[in-house]
């Protein structure tokens, strides 16, 4: 231990030794307008706008959905209220894998961490009164993502809004799944293919709309730390480009709607530097890689998240601090828009009063601390700085690990990433057991008389039974005939190259089921299994 | 020479979040078990004849998406038709405590929540294992 310092070793939650003190030589080679540029220049480091939060402030964006559609659209119109700028769409398991309600893997599952979608009508109601040419909206979903943005055209056409003034995004990021989220269920190449058409289909129709959200946030939370889920989620990114540009694509078209989503940890100058070190990294690799010539091909606009996993059961109230000190590091780092978890999240999905906290967290941040009035205040800085270049040092060398691995579906098949995230997660548990990361109400000024959990969200058990009804309803009371047409021609098109974006629309028109659609693709592709490693 | 005691460790229904299982099956190995994890999206019958086919000593589960009510008596009730009574249940991930009574009252020796030790973990299950 060095004399007068209290421990042997200082390293925050990705485990990364951290010296004493930084000076110039810490970041002798940073050369700043090839490295850092001003900001709204190449390479973004220090932000994507000239102007940043003095033109617009993030977008506030809290994720929600729970029960049925009613129930949803209630919190949604409870959240717009509340001052907030964008809607996010959780769904639920069953939704999220393709299975309707009454599906008998459904059971137990309905409504239970998201909203239960499974036809058309279940999604005008979750819009119902909510202008969609006012609002943008997130959608979390991944294999059936294409059939969301389907139903979304579909109530925006209902609404009198023309396609190109809908602006959103769906998450429809599958390698993220393989790797992390586990939510799958087609093997890669017709996964991808579905990615791609939806890629195509909104460089000509929807044109404001987000096609992927390459995310990082399920990748860390499932255990990797700040250099992994940068690497990790970039690596992905290029392999969608990459897929793009093969799929006759031009790069200029479909780059720029390509958008991030990053999870904002404890360790706030680590995650600061992630944002900084992954808007230089796209940026270099866009121009320099792939040949893209448009400024806002280069781009790395993001979502963030504050960590789930961060969260403790644990004296709950103290989940208000650790997501305010994360909120702000997403706002240093320059994110574009931003939800911050709920305090009682460890426990269950939020109540009311919860989000209310956590969405005015965002508030106070935004209006009184001054920090949306700098544009990245902390440029130059040597600790940055020098974190900035490690960090992208770090994922350079895991981009040439993936590489001779045969690329990110290969590392996939080879389980890289698995082995790789499951190993940090129990590294870091390891910590937490021996008291080396120190995480406080759990191992740290603990109350042992602790009575945990008082006020959480409890789903009724009544939500799975009236939203089967519905489902059966709607099979009942639609155009039989209609429906069972639209299903064949999807059939018939998904064994062609045929873009499958206008068929999907087609479908949910119909009330064909998010189970039926999906359906005829789990007979078509099968499912992806995957080996479990730990 | 004494043989090793077999664990379970399995994941029910349609819940992916799989951290706590994977760091929770790693955990027994590191201690000396002989560890089967099921992976996820297992349907309680698949485990049911996973937990007699490999004749383990306990069953751990990991629920973080609110099945468990429905799943894990299923699980239970599926074993005692075939006459499995003598393995350990353990729970754990994020179960709200209104219903943790239920869980116990269905067969599950204890229920473990998030921020729960390793150690703790190991040392419960080496005391309370059913079989010798």
């Amino acid at each position: 231990m060095a004399a007068g310092e209290r421990r042997q070793r200082f390293a925050g939650v990705s485990d990364r030794e951290v010296k004493r003190c930084y000076g110039p030589e810490d970041v002798a080679n940073l050369d700043y307008a090839r490295d850092l540029g001003n900001p709204g220049e190449y390479p973004y480091t220090r932000g994507v706008h000239p102007t940043m939060y003095r033109g617009k402030l993030w977008t506030m964006r809290q994720f929600a959905g729970f029960g049925t559609a009613e129930e949803t659209n209630a919190r949604f119109k409870f959240l717009l209220e509340q001052g907030q700028t964008g809607l996010s769409t959780a769904f639920d398991m069953p939704t999220l894998l393709g299975y309707d309600s009454d599906h008998p893997y459904a059971n137990g599952e309905v409504g239970k961490l998201g909203v239960a979608i499974d036809s058309l009508k279940d999604f005008e109601i979750l819009f119902d009164g909510i202008p969609l040419d006012k609002v943008s909206t997130s959608m979390t979903i991944n294999p059936p993502a294409s059939v969301m943005l389907a139903m979304y055209l579909a109530v925006a056409e209902q609404q009198g809004v023309s396609w190109d003034q809908v602006s959103g995004t769906i998450q429809n990021d599958i390698l993220k799944d393989y790797i992390a989220q586990k939510t799958y269920i087609y093997p890669p190449e017709p996964s991808i293919r579905l990615i791609t058409d939806v890629m195509a289909f909104t460089a000509k129709h929807v044109r404001k709309w987000n096609t992927i959200s390459i995310s990082g946030y399920h990748i860390r939370e499932a255990g990797a730390t700040a250099a992994q889920e940068l690497a990790f989620t970039l690596a992905d990114g290029m392999a969608y480009v990459e897929a793009g540009i093969k799929a006759g694509l031009d790069v200029d078209e479909f780059a720029p709607r390509l958008s991030f989503f990053f999870d904002v940890h404890n360790d706030f100058f680590e995650e600061i530097a992630k944002f900084r070190a992954a808007r230089r990294i796209w940026a270099r690799v866009m121009r320099e890689k792939y040949g893209a010539k448009s400024p806002r091909s280069w781009m790395l606009r993001t979502h963030a998240q504050t960590a789930g996993v961060s969260l403790t059961a644990q004296q709950p109230e103290n989940n208000i601090v650790r997501v305010a000190m994360q909120a702000l590091a997403a706002v240093l780092g320059g994110t574009q828009s931003l939800h911050t978890n709920s305090y009682d999240e460890a426990l269950a999905l939020p109540t009311e009063e919860a989000v209310r906290i956590a969405l005015r967290t965002q508030q106070i941040i935004a209006e009184e601390s001054g920090v949306a009035s700098v544009v990245d205040p902390l440029a130059g800085s040597y600790y940055v700085e020098n974190l900035t270049n490690k960090l992208e040092e770090e994922a350079n060398a895991y981009f040439t690990k993936i590489e001779a691995l045969g690329g990110v579906v290969k590392a996939i098949e080879k389980n890289f990433f698995q082995q790789e995230i499951a190993d940090s997660a129990y590294r870091f548990q390891r910590r937490v057991m021996k008291g080396d990361y120190r995480v406080v109400g759990v191992n740290a000024y603990a109350d042992p008389d602790e009575k945990l959990e008082t006020n959480i969200l409890k789903i009724n058990p009544e939500v799975q039974r009236r939203q089967i009804e519905r489902t059966q309803q709607v099979r009942a009371t639609r155009d039989q005939k209609k429906a069972d047409e639209a299903l064949a021609e999807l059939h018939r098109a998904s064994q062609t190259s045929e873009n499958l974006m206008p068929h999907i629309v087609a479908c949910v028109k119909a009330y064909c089921t998010v189970g039926e659609i999906s359906g005829v693709w789990r007979d078509l592709w099968g499912e992806y299994r995957e080996e479990s490693v730990y | 020479m004494e043989r090793k005691l077999r664990v379970l460790v399995a994941k029910l229904g349609l819940d992916a979040h799989d951290r706590g299982a994977k760091v929770v099956a790693r955990a027994y190995r590191d201690a000396g078990f002989e560890v089967i994890y099921t992976g996820i999206y297992q349907r309680p019958e698949a485990v049911a004849d996973a937990v007699i086919q490999e004749d383990v000593d306990v069953v751990a589960v990991s629920s973080l998406a609110g099945a468990h009510a429905v799943l894990i008596p299923q699980l239970i009730q599926l074993l005692k038709d075939q006459g499995v009574d003598d393995v350990l249940f353990l729970a754990g991930g994020v179960i709200p405590e209104d219903e943790v009574p239920q869980l116990l009252g269905a067969g599950v020796a204890r229920v473990f929540g998030p921020g729960a030790d390793l150690e703790e973990i190991i040392d419960y299950t080496k005391a309370n294992v059913k079989r010798r």
